[in-house]
């Protein structure tokens, strides 16, 4: 992974310094609260409805052993012992006091980590697939675009008061697993006919009030080019999105208002200056950072031998093969898998790590995985290289720390907000309804029947919990004071991205369960062999569906 | 008398803002007339002779003004809040596109917070809402000695000047 030299380390040290004394001016009463916002929110501190919430930075997911056990002494010294993976990779403390946060900031410094822009109007973490330089569809990594990307984003003087939040996403394979159609930039890395890397750039994705699948607004441009040509669509949004009303000042808004070619032109005209001059790529610098992304020391392993041992493990051993099936993911090279570690058990918000976990983590990070790990957007950890004749073995050691649910991919690996139980600007809570769900739909027999399926769970309509894009999709509402729940069907983000449907009138917290199992019914009873719930709702669309929740006679 | 940073010092000038709105005849001296005046030629005409400065608000299309900035000594960005980010963007573009060399100033409602970026889009002189301790803010322009991208103070990104 990236480390920092002495450059990246004394920025860290500086925004440290210069957040301490912005806190520090802040208490002695010099600095009103609506211009301490955006200096605490660009470093990640939000005031929540019980407490400040600190959000870290995990650049692209990407996690050391270093950092893990760090996190898991940030989490048992300045909060409550835990902390949660966010949908974006990042990290969220949920009780750390005001006063600390900068001492919590120069802690994460120590081991290369900050809080930087991770909320505000500003361009926020880069985010990635968490199979990077180990998925087999994968055309290019995407990790030291990412890199030098987050490079560029960081601390950009422009850019810091945009009409809105900017997300950026990267992806460097044939499936995508970042979800790049519903960022306000989504990047695909692709080849021109000579072999030479260049980007797809895709504009005004998003989910929230208005969700937007984005648009392409050039099919090809070169690496050197991509810094420019970043910078000719934040200058263009900066200058023109709109600021008059914060729920239509995202970048998806005014592309749809111009269309996505006349936003292009307009990007065109603004590159057109920019193109060629010192924001240009070097190669030297697209080597450097690739430097730090290159092979860990791989083995070479026999492969047959490796799987014929699995099959014997599983042979007898059901609980072992469930993990197997749905844990595990193919890598690229022979010998080697990647291992998902379910942040999922019942009874845990989907998401939530003690510190002893983090200290866990890091050390299966050393033992298995070059001491690394990655973060998914739907909160889960990877441990990405791990040899398969220590896989059994593994698996005996996460079922006692609690990471081995064989749930993943399946309708109980859901993805979840903090909601109401944490967030000021939500509608209704959402772990409670995680919760209710992982605890009626218990059986592994019948999530496996089920096959795979994502349900997304969001607190209000600020969509952290990705609701559009979940085959099911629960949003909280409100309705006079009292918490409902709307329910969505059909939403993807992966390659063919969609948007869910609304199924009808919203319903009560104590329903939820009983909807979703009836929508799940009216899958199993009209679905064709091999046909995921994905397939089945695009195939006989909402109507069943809705027949069978909202009919009176049923 | 207007106390400001310019030049990374604290000092007083005079400077007089004319407002929008303004009817009649424009005062003599050192006056900062709104961009509007300027489009409209024939308010400038009795003008003539005096130092002029222009301003320019976010929302006002720099380029109207374009290379025209050059026939000023002065141009003043108006931040009518300072969550309104589109003044840096107007900074550069005088600078970097049209080659402006003459003072930028950040009017309005700016924030001591902002100095270190404003200062790396290009202004040189700072008016910050009242009440701020202007001596102290000096401190704010030095907050960061490492810059990653490339911007109107120090052209080259980092990774251009990284092993150098
Ligand atoms: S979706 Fe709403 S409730 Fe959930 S974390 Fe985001 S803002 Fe809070």
């Amino acid at each position: 992974m990236y480390l920092y030299d002495k450059y990246d380390q004394q920025l860290v040290n500086q925004r440290v310094a210069q957040f301490r004394n912005q806190t520090e001016r802040y208490l002695a009463g010099e600095i009103a609260d609506n211009e301490f916002l955006p200096l605490r929110l660009q470093n990640g501190l939000y005031i929540q409805r019980l407490a400040p919430m600190l959000r870290i930075s995990v650049p692209y997911g990407l996690l050391s052993s270093r950092q893990l056990r760090k996190l898991g002494h940030i989490a048992r010294t300045y909060d409550k012992g835990y902390a949660h993976f966010t949908t974006r990779q990042n990290i969220q403390l949920n009780w750390p006091q005001l006063e600390e946060v900068p001492d919590i900031l120069a802690e994460l410094a120590e081991v290369e980590m900050h809080g930087i822009q991770t909320s505000g109007n500003c361009i926020r973490n880069i985010t990635s697939d968490e199979f990077a330089g180990i998925a087999v569809d994968e055309i290019e990594d995407p990790r030291p675009w990412c890199e030098i990307v987050r490079q560029w984003s960081t601390l950009h003087p422009e850019f810091a008061f945009l009409p809105r939040k900017f997300k950026i996403a990267i992806s460097g394979s044939r499936g995508d697993r970042a979800a790049t159609q519903v960022h306000d930039i989504g990047l695909h890395l692709v080849k021109d006919d000579a072999g030479e890397t260049g980007f797809r750039v895709l504009v005004g994705g998003g989910l929230g009030r208005t969700p937007v699948i984005g648009s392409v607004i050039s099919e090809f441009v070169p690496w050197r080019h991509l810094l420019s040509y970043l910078e000719a669509i934040l200058r263009v949004y900066n200058r023109y999105g709109r600021r008059d009303n914060k729920y239509k000042a995202r970048i998806k808004i005014l592309v749809k208002a111009w269309t996505p070619e006349v936003f292009a032109a307009k990007v065109n005209e603004e590159w057109e200056f920019l193109k060629d001059g010192p924001a240009t790529l070097t190669e030297e610098e697209v080597q450097r950072t690739r430097a730090f992304f290159t092979e860990p020391a791989y083995e070479t392993l026999d492969d047959g031998a490796a799987n014929t041992a699995l099959d014997r493990q599983s042979a007898d051993n059901i609980a072992f093969r469930r993990w197997l099936e749905r844990n595990t993911v193919t890598h690229r090279v022979p010998g080697y898998s990647a291992v998902i570690l379910s942040l999922k058990p019942v009874g845990i918000a989907p998401g939530d790590v003690t510190d002893r976990q983090f200290d866990a983590i890091a050390d299966l990070a050393d033992t298995y995985s070059f001491g690394e790990v990655r973060a998914t957007h739907s909160q889960n950890i990877v441990l990405a290289d791990v040899q398969k004749v220590r896989l059994f073995e593994l698996w005996q050691t996460l079922k006692p720390l609690g990471f081995a649910t064989p749930n993943i991919g399946t309708l109980t690996d859901l993805i979840c907000c903090p909601g109401g139980d944490f967030c000021s600007l939500a509608n209704a809570k959402s772990i409670p309804i995680a919760e209710a769900l992982q605890r009626k739909f218990d059986n592994l027999d019948y999530l496996y029947d089920l096959g795979d399926l994502t349900l997304n769970i969001s607190g209000c309509m600020n969509a952290c919990g990705h609701h559009h894009v979940g085959n099911i999709g629960i949003l909280g509402v409100d309705k006079k004071g009292e918490e409902f729940y709307q329910i969505q069907l059909g939403g993807s983000s992966d390659t063919d991205a969609s948007l869910g449907n609304v199924l009808g009138p919203s319903f009560y917290q104590d329903q939820v369960p009983e909807v979703v199992e009836k929508i799940l019914n009216v899958y199993v009873a009209n679905r064709q062999p091999e046909e995921s719930f994905l397939d089945t709702f695009r195939r006989i669309g909402l109507a069943p569906f809705k027949e069978s929740i909202y009919d009176k006679a049923h | 008398m207007t106390r400001l940073i310019k030049s990374g010092a604290v000092v007083e000038d005079n400077w007089q803002l004319i407002p929008r709105d303004h009817q009649g005849e424009l005062p003599r001296g050192r006056i900062i007339v709104p961009l509007s005046l300027w489009l409209d030629g024939k308010a400038l005409a009795s003008h003539s002779g005096e130092p002029l400065g222009i301003w320019i608000d976010v929302d006002e299309d720099v380029e109207q003004l374009g290379g025209h900035a050059r026939e000023f000594a002065l141009v003043a960005i108006n931040f009518p809040t300072f969550m309104d980010g589109r003044g840096f963007s107007t900074a550069r573009l005088l600078r970097e596109r049209y080659g402006y060399q003459g003072e930028i100033r950040a009017i309005g409602n700016v924030i001591r917070d902002q100095l270190f970026y404003m200062q790396r889009c290009g202004f040189d002189a700072f008016e910050l809402r009242e009440g701020t301790d202007l001596e102290a803010s000096l401190a704010s322009l030095r907050d960061f000695d490492v810059t990653y991208q490339g911007a109107t103070d120090q052209a080259l990104p980092l990774y251009r000047r990284r092993n150098v």
